[in-house]
């Protein structure tokens, strides 16, 4: 895996390296000269996974406060505004809050499970981050599958929803498990379809060689795919209009009603997070990720599209109204199945003409290709809205029923 | 076109985020934070002048520490706590402990021997208010004959003991005047404002004008 | 095969966030469809009915305020009106043109709230409610300023009201009037063309006509129900008829009526409270009433058409300072008997919604 020489961010194959290149202090600790080179590898894990956690759970006190102080202006309130500078020290006082809150269990609860299902929502999350290129390539160098992971690790998080709205003995619990489970597996398959079309135009499985292949940002070459995977997403990560695993008001709290103090701090730090870790898989996928622009380095473009997308996502929050839940699921299977794959069909079809002998698009080509997704993507919409609902928004007449009319009693 | 709406909502709610003017009318009680420009123009300077004269609370204000005072004004008939009694206009009637519809007044008086000419004059041994159980209706206020009570203007009542929750007639008598306007067109006639600093005194709260030493003359001194 | 499923049976309440007070659902549900629903009331009961029979009849006023807490100025108006029927008391018109105003002020706060809290029950993450809230807080300003009060205001005496309006609430009610249209303008393009609010409450529990007027349902709901029935119009009290309104009806009863119902009728407030403004007399304010007053043996019953439906009180007089018997014909309390029509056969998001779009408050219906 760390054969060849990697550039860019601080990656699992420098620390390795720099830790087996200097193995002097390794070995004075461990008297095995075999075992050093593991100690190495297993210390270089250790120190990755300790940056990474901790960046994005810092990332995740910031989003929590950005979300807040953003929905407030939305709602035209002020939001947290007391606790340091413009509120920002807010979440530590959220988490002082929690901690010091007792940790309930209920009698009937199956504790094992109910006290694994936090990590099991949160470690997936965290996962995530390991394969994202932050520069030329991610934390763990340029892992060939980066998006299977990706792919594979974010369906976990259904197990962990049943999990905790099982274990809790709770009917609005089990309520919102059960829909989790429905939603999220539903919701899998158009994204995953719509990764397909990354795919295939990238070229490749690793995400580092997808954020190369984006001379256009694929937003712009396929914007249907984009539009079916944000809405997948946003269905993933249970957000309004696809709330329905909580759903506030019908359920409560949904799965973790039960949860109180530290471990439901841990299912809020998992679902606070999970907008960022969309905005990432975003960015790479389609917003041509760390790719830098005239002098603007490439982390700080990334950084930049994160924020926008999260601000994006969050202002579709506080806008709209929530699903029902069989009409979300009826969207996920009739109508972004549907537009998934007709991405999928149109993508291959232009990629099979327009590659060139070693499997290049050129970017003149991905223009003409963004041409016509465009025209596709707007004739799918439109026959889509046609076929799913347009009637409903004929309202017939309102006539005065007979049965009690009041100028008919005057007479 | 169907989806049309959805992107309506959207830019409605942007609308809303960005002018100023559709945000809540707020007072963040006690206090607000306050920016630069706010802190300048309350100083009644501009921004740079502000910041010559005041470094540290302009850098205060900059990285959005900086506090200032921030009461809602009350209208001038807020019905609040702290009622407002005038000892010398009672005459310890208790029309407002009748028409009180919780009973939450209680009355105690004796006869104060003084003043025989104009009739016997009670004394006010106990008037208790419990205002824990107070749904500041006004109705006492409304029946005072001789507009001896008044409703306060204050809300700042919180106590940790139910029955530090009764005002005693000690606390009345010592308590600052600040009578609402409630129910009182008289102190509204003459654009009385409770929150004020300005305290009312007894000779203008009543309904009618207080004779002159003239008129009483007139009137009674030539029985 | 088929698989043996049990149903469901969760309690919605008494703490639920969407249940609008203390108020227990009892719902059997078949995965995700309601089966049953049963109403379990009572946890806000205060007895009101029997504690207006140790009071006189102006102490009576405060009980009022706190049935429907979110339209304090209608009760108020219901009752007095019943007691000036008792006691056959003239009104002066001035005092009747503030009544009118304040409860046409009223019934835009209330709708406000309905709106908003419906819109939370869909799901729309607090944004419509908060901007509903912000519109009813300027009514709440002028009502501080019109009787020092925001809520359990009290502000109706019988005979009239207690205190002319100050000087300051005429260019206030203007400024707010001038506003309003383009609030509720706002909250139309927020809510009545999005497409998920009306995939989630178009034809979802529908009430037909003939199934309203048999629940004695009155209100926004019957008229959603397309059933033009307003008390403001077939009895028209105060000065209500000589004003010019319309009474908005729905097509089919469904959520979305009973919501767009509400909005329309917010914009006939607006109307009726400009033209009061235009025609309101100078005069005295308050009949010249008894605090303890002793209405003739006898009895009477005054409704309003309140923001939740026919608001009435039927008042006993056996000639004493009392009331020898006060019943109250809460709205809330009869439109809330036709939620199980409604809602049986759809999905548990429905109940919620539908359950919002009756607009019940507890108060009023335990009282």
């Amino acid at each position: 895996m760390c054969g060849e020489a990697t550039g860019g961010i601080l990656d699992f194959c420098t620390v390795y390296r720099f830790l087996d290149v200097f193995p002097g202090w390794l070995e004075s600790i461990v008297v095995l000269d075999g075992l050093a080179s593991w100690l190495a590898y297993a210390l270089a894990g250790f120190f990755l996974a300790f940056l990474v956690i901790n960046t994005v759970v810092m990332a995740t006190a910031l989003n929590t406060w950005f979300e807040r102080r953003m929905l407030a202006r939305f709602q035209a309130r002020l939001g947290p505004n007391r606790w340091g500078p413009y509120g920002l020290l807010q979440p530590l006082a959220d988490v002082a809050k929690l901690i010091t809150k007792e940790d309930t269990v209920p009698d009937a609860a199956d504790r094992p499970v109910f006290n694994i299902a936090p990590i099991a929502f949160l470690a997936p999350t965290l996962l995530v981050v390991a394969v994202i290129p932050f520069g030329e390539n991610s934390f763990l160098g340029k892992l060939n599958v980066g998006i299977l992971f990706i792919v594979g690790v974010t369906s976990l998080n259904t197990l962990a929803i049943f999990m905790g709205g099982w274990a809790s003995r709770n009917k609005y619990a089990m309520l919102g498990a059960m829909r989790g489970v429905a939603m999220l597996i539903s919701y899998e398959v158009p994204m995953a379809l719509a990764i397909t079309g990354v795919l295939l135009l990238g070229g490749s499985l690793a995400l580092s060689s997808i954020v190369e292949a984006q001379q256009v940002p694929f937003l712009l070459v396929q914007p249907l795919g984009f539009l079916v995977f944000l809405a997948a997403a946003s269905a993933e990560m249970s957000r309004t209009p696809f709330d329905q695993i909580e759903a506030e008001s019908e359920l409560g709290a949904g799965y973790h009603t039960e949860y109180s103090g530290m471990k439901f701090a841990i299912f809020q730090l998992a679902e606070f997070m999970a907008p960022i870790i969309t905005a990432l898989i975003l960015v790479t996928l389609y917003l041509s990720g760390a790719k830098a622009v005239g002098p603007i380095p490439g982390q700080l473009m990334f950084v930049g599209k994160v924020v926008i997308v999260v601000f994006g996502m969050l202002w579709v929050r506080a806008t709209w109204p929530r699903l029902r839940v069989d009409q979300i699921m009826g969207l996920a299977w009739k109508g972004l199945f549907g537009l998934a794959l007709v991405n999928l069909f149109v993508v291959a079809i232009e990629v099979q003409v327009f590659r060139d002998l070693n499997g290049v698009v050129s970017t003149q080509e991905l223009w003409v290709m963004a041409g016509i997704n465009w025209m596709v993507t707007a004739g799918a919409l439109v026959l889509f809205a046609n076929i799913l609902g347009q009637r409903k928004l004929r309202r017939p007449e309102p006539v005065p029923s007979p049965l009690a009319n009041m100028s008919a009693e005057a007479d | 076109m169907y989806g049309f709406g959805l992107i309506k909502g959207l830019g409605v709610t942007m609308k809303n985020m960005l002018l100023p003017s559709r945000m809540f009318t707020l007072h963040q009680y006690p206090n607000r934070k306050i920016g630069l420009l706010g802190l300048a123009k309350k100083a009644g300077t501009n921004v740079f002048s502000y910041t010559a004269k005041q470094p540290v609370m302009a850098a205060k204000a900059v990285v959005g520490l900086a506090e200032v005072e921030d009461r809602e004004p009350l209208h001038g008939r807020f019905r609040g706590e702290e009622f407002t009694w005038y000892e010398d206009r009672c005459t310890g009637c208790a029309s407002c402990a009748k028409l009180c519809p919780l009973g939450i007044i209680k009355i105690v008086t004796h006869p104060s021997g003084g003043d025989m000419e104009e009739g016997e004059k009670y004394a006010i041994d106990v008037f208790d208010i419990d205002i824990g159980r107070c749904m500041f209706c006004g109705l006492c206020v409304e029946a005072c004959p001789y507009d001896a009570i008044h409703m306060g203007s204050g809300f700042e009542e919180g106590k940790y003991r139910r029955d530090e929750l009764v005002v005693t007639v000690d606390r009345l008598r010592s308590a600052p005047k600040h009578p609402s306007n409630w129910f009182r067109p008289q102190l509204e006639s003459k654009r009385y404002q409770p929150d004020g600093a300005q305290e009312a005194a007894s000779g203008e709260v009543g309904r009618h004008e207080q004779p002159s030493l003239h008129d009483q003359e007139e009137r009674w001194g030539k029985r | 095969m088929t698989i043996r499923t049990e149903p469901v049976t969760i309690n919605l309440g008494p703490q639920h966030p969407s249940t609008h007070g203390v108020f227990r659902l009892r719902v059997t549900l078949d995965g995700e469809v309601v089966l049953d629903v049963e109403p379990v009331l009572g946890y806000l009961h205060r007895g009101s009915e029997k504690l207006a029979e140790t009071r006189s009849y102006v102490q009576v006023v405060t009980l009022t305020d706190r049935l429907d807490y979110t339209a304090s100025m209608s009760n108020n108006l219901a009752y007095v009106r019943a007691v000036e029927k008792l006691a056959g008391i003239e009104v002066p018109e001035r005092a009747q043109y503030i009544r009118v105003i304040s409860a046409e002020l009223q019934r835009i706060a209330s709708h406000l709230m309905a709106t908003g809290f419906l819109l939370n029950d869909l799901g729309a993450f607090a944004t419509p409610l908060m901007y509903c809230f912000r519109e009813r807080e300027r009514i709440l300003d002028l009502f501080e300023m019109l009787c020092g009060a925001r809520i359990t205001l009290s502000y109706m005496r019988p005979g009239g009201v207690f205190q002319d309006a100050p000087e300051d609430f005429w260019p206030a009610l203007g400024f707010f009037l001038k506003d309003m249209p383009g609030y509720i303008d706002d909250l139309e393009g927020l809510i009545t063309d999005n497409e998920i609010v009306l995939a989630r409450t178009r034809d979802v529990g529908t009430l037909s006509a003939e199934m309203a007027i048999n629940d004695s349902i009155t209100g926004p709901i019957l008229r959603a129900s397309s059933v033009q029935w307003d008390l403001r119009r077939a009895d028209p009290y105060e000065v209500y008829d000589r004003l010019e309104f319309d009474i908005p009806i729905g097509s089919v009863g469904d959520n979305f009526d009973r919501y767009l119902v509400r909005i329309q009728e917010m914009r006939q407030s607006v109307r009726i409270v400009e033209q009061c403004i235009r025609d309101i007399p100078d005069g005295p304010i308050r009949a010249d009433t008894e605090y303890f007053m002793r209405p003739p043996e006898g009895d009477a019953y005054a409704a309003v058409e309140g923001p939740k439906g026919e608001l009435g009180f039927y008042l006993v007089s056996d000639g004493g300072i009392a009331p020898y018997r006060c019943k109250i014909r809460a709205p809330s309390f009869i439109n809330l008997t036709s939620l199980r029509d409604m809602v049986v056969g759809w999905k548990m998001g429905d109940l919620i919604t539908t359950f919002g779009s009756i607009d019940v408050v507890m108060g009023e219906v335990d009282r």
